[in-house]
């Protein structure tokens, strides 16, 4: 058997070492866009909302905190998401590089693959910092709050205090916060998914984006489309038609929206945290075929 | 030939719409599931119609819509604590009107907007020396209390699970109507709720002791508390027990010491 067949018997249809090579190249490239400067801003919002805090009561600051860093958090790697996403096949194009790699026995749906992967995980490298940034400062402020209380309370009756150190502790960190953050990085995943789909038959990186932003809002009202075309049946056939086509073709980003109710202290049920991840992990997975499906057709 | 290459091309993007149908189709009954269990836990109640875009403006609504509730709240919050810095009541109303509509479920923004309004506003207005009139003074002050108790009310009917809006409501009753038997009704609620502070019963007690033909039932609460222990043996506690005591003529072998702490 010559060298060439051998070669040949040893490609292997599907390589985890191929799109772990892909992988580490996209998040290399990603990388030396300097999109960690993200997380400065992020740092800088948490200390400017605790220069303010500090005029505030514990429940206004730590409620403040928490929507502010959760909220910008969410923001952020919904826009990291997006953009990050948005320019990895135009740009590959546009430098040739998906020329370089696709002439090696590389089949599209590795390089797809490959690709998202590298984007999901410049994602999780930034929600852990600023998930570890988050809990860091709302740890400090409840250890500062919890000892100032203790020293103006010293001469209370041991009830008072406890009460007070209860309130305390039940308006800081609570455990409902990590689901939380595991929703917002889901979240950041689909739309991930669904920026690389509409990026493989997009012919600009802008376009991409313009068309995420529209989905990203639309993704938002879907559930009110859902629900008003399931429930009202004396509107026309038109209006009917086109609430169903909305609430089919995009994904109902209300879902992955639970940061509002969290904050405010609502506790999760297991059970809904863990519908909402496999519900996120389907449309990131489906998201990412069809991308492939239609990168396959795509003439290079 | 020219047609069955276009055929050809176009067979593609037919299979994509398709299959991202199709996919519509498998995601409605999970995405309709999660909504109603969202629903079931009072999550999202918050109604997006014209009534809100007219309070919160076109940006503010779209950020709204965008799942940055708790974010523009939390912006209006601020500009609500300015506006009370600034003593302008009527802007701190408005701001207070908004936020809670945003979030119906933070205990924070009720509570804080019942206190503006029966507490600080409601002073404010007793004391304003532009208003020489003092009936007119008077009812401006009551209208702030409405208020007040109003965002309460509304509060307690988007949290009924939470104790502390029960006792906020009960603290306005006795300190701004001196309503004793509604005081004793909100702060009876509150105790028996989930995370309700330890001083409620007593307070509930208390607050019944001063209810005009209820002393006997006040006076067998307020017992309780003092048979539970020296915990419970507060100066308040005692002294309305002793009060009660004499008023309903207790016997005195069945009287708490004299010299009782």
């Amino acid at each position: 058997m010559s060298n060439e067949t051998a070669a040949i018997h040893r490609h292997r249809s599907f390589s985890l070492a191929r799109v772990f090579a892909i992988t580490t190249n996209t998040l290399t490239e990603l990388t030396r866009l300097k999109v960690f400067y993200i997380l400065l801003i992020f740092a800088l919002l948490l200390i400017g909302s605790s220069v303010f805090m500090a005029r505030l009561t514990f429940q206004q600051e730590f409620q403040i905190l928490k929507d502010v860093s959760l909220g910008a958090m969410s923001i952020f790697t919904s826009l990291l998401a997006i953009i990050a996403t948005a320019r990895l096949i135009p740009q590959d194009i546009e430098d040739r590089t998906v020329y370089t790699i696709l002439a090696k026995p590389v089949p599209r749906f590795e390089y797809i693959v490959g690709k998202l992967t590298g984007v999901l995980l410049l994602l999780s490298i930034s929600m852990l910092v600023m998930s570890a940034m988050f809990l860091a400062v709302l740890y400090l402020r409840e250890q500062t709050v919890l000892h100032e209380t203790l020293r103006q309370m010293s001469a209370a009756p041991r009830e008072q205090i406890d009460d007070a150190l209860r309130a305390i502790r039940s308006s800081a960190l609570n455990i409902d916060i990590l689901p939380g953050i595991v929703i917002i990085y889901l979240k950041a995943c689909l739309l991930a998914a669904l920026t690389l789909f509409v990026s493989t038959f997009a012919t600009t990186n802008i376009f991409t984006i313009v068309v995420m932003v529209v989905i990203y809002f639309i993704g938002h009202l879907q559930a009110t489309a859902r629900e008003y075309w399931l429930q009202e049946h004396s509107t026309g056939w038109m209006t009917r038609a086109f609430l169903a086509l909305v609430a089919l073709i995009f994904p109902d980003l209300q879902t992955f929206n639970l940061v509002d109710d969290i904050v405010v202290g609502a506790a999760i049920p297991l059970g809904l945290v863990a519908k909402t991840v496999v519900l996120g992990v389907f449309y990131t997975t489906i998201y990412t075929f069809l991308a492939a499906f239609v990168f396959y057709g795509k003439e290079l | 030939m020219r047609f069955v290459c276009r055929a050809a091309a176009l067979r593609r993007p037919v299979l994509v719409i398709a299959m991202v149908l199709a996919f519509g189709v498998m995601k409605l009954p999970t995405e309709r599931a999660l909504f109603v269990q969202h629903r079931q836990l009072h999550f999202r109640d918050v109604e997006f119609n014209l009534d809100l875009r007219e309070k919160i403006g076109q940006l503010g609504f779209i950020a709204a819509l965008s799942g940055f509730r708790s974010i523009v709240a939390d912006a209006l919050y601020i500009q609500a604590h300015v506006a009370w810095e600034r003593t302008e009541w009527g802007r701190v109303l408005l701001l207070f009107r908004q936020i809670t509509t945003l979030q119906p479920r933070a205990i924070l923004f009720w509570d804080m907007a019942a206190w503006h309004m029966a507490w600080n506003a409601s002073v404010a207005a007793m004391n304003d020396q532009t208003q020489p009139r003092l009936a007119l003074r008077v009812k401006a002050q009551r209208e702030y209390f409405a208020l007040g108790k109003d965002f309460l009310e509304r509060g307690i009917k988007n949290n009924p699970e939470k104790p502390q809006l029960y006792d906020a409501l009960a603290r306005l009753y006795k300190e701004k109507y001196e309503d004793h038997a509604s005081a004793f009704e909100f702060y009876a609620k509150a105790a028996v709720l989930p995370g309700a502070w330890s001083y409620e019963k007593r307070f509930a007690a208390y607050e019944l002791s001063y209810c005009e033909g209820r002393e006997r039932e006040a006076y067998e609460r307020l017992r309780q508390l003092y048979d539970a222990g020296k915990n419970e043996r507060l100066p308040t506690l005692i002294t309305r027990l002793k009060f009660l005591e004499q008023k309903l003529n207790i016997p005195n072998e069945q009287r708490i010491p004299e010299n009782a702490h």
